[in-house]
């Protein structure tokens, strides 16, 4: 077994024995020096997903979260240095950790937390000008073959769970009594979008959540607003184009 | 706090110059918290510090507030995820990330570490130690060459702190080093809290340490707070924690640092227990002192 094979072996296995061949200059038991790497990798990633899902831990509380995110980063360590993207799949890991099943609307809060993560860091991109998305509206005949590039940054989720009412309880000053105020039975649905340099998550009706995945998606207008629920067309279009959505659009 | 360095870049002017290098004064690892202080402010500063993997984004806030930054202050970009003391191959992809963010920030200087952070395919977050023996430097000399020639520059090379030590070792750290940078011509970015952190974990003179590194090679000095615990013998073991204000024992070292190595540009490195920014802002006018001071010890 190579030096590093067997460092990197038990770093993320708390229960493996220190690798063999390390020394201390007063001849003290390396157990305790190798210990200092394995909690650094393991803190330092809990840290990491601790930073990006801030509801998700208020939600669960902290040792919970640490816990739970501790058997993640053990099981399922980076892939890649950019650690921006680390934590794409701990939703799906949070949905199917036993000890978190008393809570099914937790993965998909963790989810929407990462979408916030997504907006945040995705490509810019300048808004269709108005002028030009006048001109386009204005052929009605022409509207149903539209085709919508949404803004890189957009991201919907539709949740069965009251995710967004959540997420809002957590940035109110009075999180208790908003969380008081919460239909647990009502689905939800929301939309992300870049707002200045910041990310604005705003609750959409599940119709129109279905509508933009579809415009996202590559359907072209009238086909994304037809098979999706009842909505608001106009509204959402209005949305979309009021949080500089919308970066361009064509006839097909 | 004048700077005996000619290449310092002027304030204000056009774009930087490719490679110019850092201004022999302090600089402060810049952070998100401190973006809008910073363009609030505009806080006379040697130079920011990033860590290259955290700007490997597409867009979004990171890079609106590094471009305003950077564009009237001096720049290193200092990477933390190259594994250049692995065993296994570089990453390209990740070499060809660096070299895009590198076209796009043009920093005064571009370092890594002498460490390893990858292996398997997945990415352990800690720069982790390698034996030092000819296997490893004859690795880290390729790694290094491959690094300086995708990127087009010279880069430097962080010395490391450490907690254990290999029995497979056969080199003092001070000559894998010296070798390294002469095989190389990579330059050497003293971190002077590394440095008294693995003499004071491994029971070595940390004057020694210093006197015994290829002084001539240093272009950037980081200094940094750690952490004390003990080993299993009870025995003092420093963690280099990035966690709190500069020890005053590090504060030392680094003035006796500058008499060896003179004037550097010299990091504040905070990542953890991050205070408000005038704290590091302070640290940093303290860098400039203890290097102006010295100036004037020569001088008389």
């Amino acid at each position: 077994m190579s030096t590093e094979l067997a460092f990197a072996h038990a770093l993320l296995r708390p229960d493996a024995p220190c690798p063999a061949g390390l020394r201390a200059w007063n001849g003290s038991d390396p157990v305790k020096r190798y210990a200092v790497y394995r909690n650094n990798v393991v803190v330092s990633l809990v840290d990491a997903l601790a930073d990006s899902h801030p509801v998700t831990q208020a939600l669960v509380g902290e040792a919970f979260f640490r816990a739970m995110a501790g058997e993640f980063a053990r099981r399922s360590p980076p892939r890649s240095p950019v650690l921006a993207w680390y934590g794409e799949g701990f939703a799906d890991f949070v949905a199917d950790f036993p000890p978190a099943a008393g809570l099914p609307y937790l993965a998909d809060l963790a989810r929407l937390e990462w979408l916030r993560v997504e907006a945040w860091h995705a490509a810019d991109a300048d808004p269709l000008p108005l002028a030009e998305v006048a001109a386009l509206l204005a052929d009605e005949a022409a509207l149903p073959n539209l085709r919508v590039t949404l803004h890189p940054a957009l991201r919907v989720l539709r949740s069965a769970h009251p995710v967004v009412s959540l997420w809002a309880a957590h940035q109110s000053e009075d999180a208790a009594g908003a969380l008081g105020a919460i239909d647990f039975a009502a689905a939800e649905a929301a939309l992300l979008v870049r707002d200045g340099l910041d990310v604005a998550l705003l609750r959409v009706e599940p119709g129109a959540a279905a509508f933009i995945y579809r415009l996202q998606r590559g359907d072209a207008l009238g086909a994304a607003a037809q098979a999706a629920a009842p909505f608001d067309l106009p509204a959402t279009l209005g949305l979309l184009l009021r949080h500089g959505a919308i970066a361009a659009m064509r006839t097909s | 706090m004048t700077s005996a360095n000619p290449h310092r870049p002027i304030r204000g002017g056009a774009a930087p110059a490719a490679h110019a290098t850092l201004p022999a004064r302090g600089g402060v690892g810049l952070k998100p918290e401190h973006f809008r202080h910073i363009l609030d402010t505009r806080p006379d500063i040697g130079f920011f510090e990033v860590h290259a993997e955290n700007y490997m984004v597409a867009g979004g806030p990171f890079h609106h507030y590094l471009e305003r930054i950077r564009a009237d202050t001096p720049l290193s970009i200092h990477g933390v995820g190259l594994s250049i003391g692995g065993e296994g191959p570089l990453d390209e992809a990740h070499l060809d990330r660096l070299a895009a963010l590198l076209a796009r920030y043009r920093p005064e200087s571009f370092s890594e570490h002498l460490a390893w952070s990858s292996h398997g395919g997945a990415f352990l977050n800690d720069l982790l130690p390698a034996p030092y023996h000819a296997g490893t430097l004859a690795r880290v000399c390729a790694h290094i060459d491959r690094v300086q020639e995708r990127l087009g520059r010279r880069m430097l090379l962080e010395n490391p702190a450490t907690y254990v030590e290999f029995e497979a070792s056969t080199m003092a750290e001070t000559d894998f080093i010296s070798e390294v940078v002469g095989r190389t011509g990579c330059g050497l970015l003293l971190d002077v809290n590394n440095a008294y952190v693995a003499c004071v974990n491994h029971g070595r003179d940390a004057r020694a340490y210093l006197r015994a590194l290829p002084l001539t090679a240093v272009g950037e000095i980081h200094l940094a707070g750690h952490a004390h615990d003990v080993d299993a013998a009870g025995a003092p073991l420093l963690i280099d924690s990035h966690g709190a204000p500069v020890a005053e024992a590090v504060w030392d070292l680094y003035a006796y640092a500058i008499t060896l190595a003179g004037p550097q540009p010299t990091l504040i490195e905070r990542d953890n227990d991050l205070p408000a920014f005038p704290v590091l802002a302070a640290e940093a006018r303290q860098a400039e002192i203890v290097m102006a001071r010295q100036a004037a010890l020569e001088a008389a």
